[in-house]
């Protein structure tokens, strides 16, 4: 019974949103209130229906009710309690489910933030918002019936896929869907300012904090998913360039865009149409992910099942695009810029330059995740490029856009002096240049991680020029330091936050750097007892041990690391047999270290227990990587701290 | 706009196509059945072989960390060499995809094995990708 409750909850919820779609546009165009005020009447009863939805999925869970397909496909009565619940979104169905419950959750706070603040524009918000959710409750009922039972009912479901229960499992695809479906609000207000013919300034600075929250978790949720990579997968990287991959960051590099261009709109009042045109390919681009997610047009280590899914993500697709250009065609006259760029040397073309080279990655990303369809429709040959293609064509533009970061926020706008060049970036020049020549003295070789390490420092040094002036300032005034660096972070909080945010990429970068230029790995088999070497540690095979746990056998591999900073740790890398599962899957054991990572894994082991293959890697400062995702934490959430409100004497 | 802004764009734009094109030329991947590349493998070409791990043909040596086995598409075997342990889910009679080159010796030199899951969750694996479907499709009615 509750799986049908399940089913009419959704199914009202779709009519619902239809409704509340259909009646907000009405009413904002016969400017009647009160169709407007039952819309959002409507987007509340979605939002309760959703919720009911999937709390009845996850009761499902709980009771381990195998009548409904998606509960036996991905758990069995061995499933932790927490994996049960988390199972929710652990496949294509219940993905969807959590996905229209966020933009749900997402269009009240847009009715209780910006009701009464944006008047013309909210209720053709309100309609972009709910016929979003209403396409993800038709997809929930029509191609993938999330309740749909399950004939004869199993005695025991199939388990959730071993690699999701892990931790990075749990937080990774909320992270990533907060995200995606972030991005909606934008693309609405973007809409209504189009449809309204307001294409001011207003909706994009109404939207910048939703864009910079949007943008924060697809940042967070591709770090996670860097992180479940690496410790779970066993091959020890974070990143590969794979098709879903590729697919979550290209939104992220055109919302990376947005983030600046839209202060270019805000300060010259340029740039209009590139910023409508980047919120569109923004959320163009989230459903693009989500149709190759889901649809298997290209294989990916993420892929869900083939079926008709594609097709309506297809056609939505098709018909946002469709929409947006025609109403950017409409109003195409009141899209033109009011501001010129004056001269090449200012932050303007700066920031424009960023914009070009981050779209050229998105192209570069796009180009390359296709490839394998565009060869096989036009030549008949199946080839498809790897992580060497994206390396070779990205890490110039990203060399350039780290450069641009150290320049972008210091140089003048409109036209900059050669004093105010001198000024600002002599002394980071220099020090970059300095710091690329003694990392080449201390013995670094790879030209590529010296360019990168020079132009991190360099950047670095313009923040810190950057602070130190202001805070000079502000102490010349009477402050003392401390106080004054507090109050300029308050005070221009938008601006420090920014320059956190960039720290944390200049994190992330070094992490990348150094694990690509200076992680080393070997395999080797060892008799108990037996040792052998890597990059200055040691570690012996003890012994192998077999275990039971609640829903999957495991055999563990002991080793002891013998030497170095990880002197006397013990890792435990194991072999987990599930009974669904045809081979055993890797469990990865790892000692984290700010400059090193040893990282084991299990390969083949003798039956008696007196050799095991295994996976010996020295991952260098990858932990960089995780450490720029708090730093990341740290920035967004400065950055989007409410304005101070100026004293009023 | 100024036209200084125009050239600054061109020139944007055909360095982007220049490493684009140089990129694909140099890193492009040829997925084959073993019949096609038994037809005519080229050598130092880097290609990715589907098909299935031929019953009886796997050999593995944990003291020297040498793999070998045959791949086959029911027509023809091309024979495989990888150093390292086997990846997770790879096994006989099961799918594979095999990126690597062929050896003027005759045997194809794998340097990454993807192992193909069979059940509706394409696991990751070992790997960099996964496999083509249209591949394994193709595979699994014959080769063709």
């Amino acid at each position: 019974m509750i799986p049908e409750i399940g089913s009419g909850a959704l199914l009202v919820a779709l009519a619902l949103a239809v409704y509340g779609a259909v009646v907000a546009a009405l009413g904002a165009r016969r400017g009647q209130r009160a169709l407007v005020e039952s819309a959002q009447h409507a987007a509340l009863g979605v939002f309760i229906l959703l919720s009911a939805g999937m709390l009845l999925l996850i009761y499902a869970f709980l009771t381990f009710d195998f009548s409904v397909r998606y509960v036996a496909n991905n758990t069995n009565l061995g499933t932790p309690f927490y994996y049960r619940i988390t199972a929710l979104w652990g496949a294509l169905e219940g993905s969807i489910v959590l996905w229209a419950w966020m933009v749900g959750l997402y269009t009240l706070i847009v009715i209780l933030r910006h009701r009464t603040s944006a008047r013309e524009l909210y209720p053709w918000v309100l309609t972009v918002m709910l016929g979003v959710v209403a396409f993800f409750l038709l997809v929930m009922t029509v191609p993938a019936p999330v309740f749909a039972r399950m004939v004869p009912i199993p005695a025991d479901g199939r388990g959730l896929n071993p690699l999701l229960e892990d931790s990075g499992m749990i937080t990774h695809p909320v992270a990533l869907y907060l995200g995606f479906t972030g991005f909606t609000v934008p693309f609405a207000f973007a809409v209504a300012a189009l449809v309204t013919g307001r294409v001011g300034d207003f909706w994009i600075t109404t939207t910048r904090r939703w864009t910079i929250l949007a943008w924060y978790f697809l940042s967070l949720g591709l770090l996670i998913g860097g992180w479940w990579s690496y410790h779970v997968l066993g091959w020890g990287g974070y990143w590969a360039w794979d098709p879903v991959e590729n697919a979550a960051f290209m939104p992220w590099l055109t919302a990376t865009a947005l983030l600046h261009s839209v202060m270019i709109q805000e300060r010259r009042r340029m740039l209009r149409l590139w910023n409508v045109a980047l919120v569109i390919l923004t959320f163009a681009l989230t459903l693009f992910g989500t149709f190759l997610t889901r649809s298997g047009v290209i294989a990916s280590v993420h892929a869900f099942s083939q079926g008709s899914i594609g097709v309506f993500f297809l056609a939505f697709l098709a018909l946002v695009v469709l929409i947006s250009l025609a109403l950017i065609a409409w109003r195409w006259d009141t899209l033109g810029a009011q501001g010129e760029l004056d001269s090449v040397v200012s932050r303007e073309s700066a920031f424009l330059l960023n914009n070009v080279l981050l779209v050229a990655a998105t192209f570069t990303v796009f180009f390359g995740t296709v490839f394998p369809l565009l060869s096989e429709a036009v030549r008949d040959v199946k080839v498809s490029v790897g992580a060497p293609f994206f390396n070779q064509v990205n890490v110039p533009l990203f060399l350039s856009l780290i450069f641009l970061m150290g320049v972008g926020p210091l140089i003048a706008w409109r036209r900059a002096s050669v004093e105010n060049l001198r000024r600002n970036f002599l002394w980071p020049v220099v020090i970059g240049v300095v710091a690329a020549g003694v990392l080449r003295l201390l013995g670094v070789g790879s030209v590529l991680a010296l360019v990168t390490l020079g132009l991190t420092v360099f950047v670095t040094a313009t923040i810190a020029v950057d602070v130190v002036r202001a805070t000079r300032a502000r102490r010349s005034m009477g402050e003392r330091t401390l106080p004054a660096l507090g109050g300029l972070l308050r005070r221009h909080n938008r601006r420090y936050g920014g320059f956190v945010v960039h720290l944390a990429i200049l994190v992330v970068a070094v992490g990348v750097t150094g694990s690509q230029t200076w992680s080393v790995h070997t395999e080797t088999t060892l008799q108990r007892g037996e040792e052998t070497e890597l990059a200055g540690y040691r570690i012996r095979f003890d012994g192998l041990r077999e275990s039971q746990e609640s829903n999957h056998g495991k055999v563990t591999g002991t080793f002891t690391v013998l030497n170095g900073r990880a002197a006397g740790t013990v890792l435990e890398p194991a072999k987990k047999f599930y009974p669904q599962e045809q081979s055993p899957i890797a469990y990865v054991d790892y000692r984290l270290g700010l400059i090193d990572d040893v990282y084991l894994v299990l390969g083949d082991f003798a039956r008696d227990g007196t050799s095991a293959t295994v996976k010996f890697q020295v991952n260098r400062m990858v932990s960089w990587i995780w450490i720029g995702g708090l730093v990341l934490t740290l920035g967004t959430l400065l950055a989007v701290l409410p304005e101070p409100r100026r004293k009023v004497a | 706009m100024k036209p200084k802004f125009l050239v600054g764009g061109a020139v944007i734009a055909l360095a982007l196509g220049y490493m684009i094109w140089a990129g694909v030329t140099q890193s492009v991947v040829y997925f084959v059945t073993p019949s096609e590349l038994q037809a005519a493998p080229v050598t130092g070409k880097a290609y990715r072989l589907g098909g299935l791990v031929a019953r009886g043909s796997l050999s593995w040596n944990p003291a020297t960390l040498d793999l070998a086995f045959n791949v086959s598409d029911g027509k023809t075997t091309v024979p495989v060499r990888h150093r390292g342990t086997p990846p997770d889910l790879f096994g006989e009679g099961r799918g594979a995809v095999i990126e690597g080159q062929w050896a003027p010796e005759g045997y194809f030199k794998s340097t990454l094995i993807m192992a193909k899951h069979s059940e509706e969750y394409q696991a990751p694996h070992d790997t960099k990708a996964a496999p083509s479907p249209g591949l394994i499709k193709t595979l699994e009615a014959g080769g063709r």
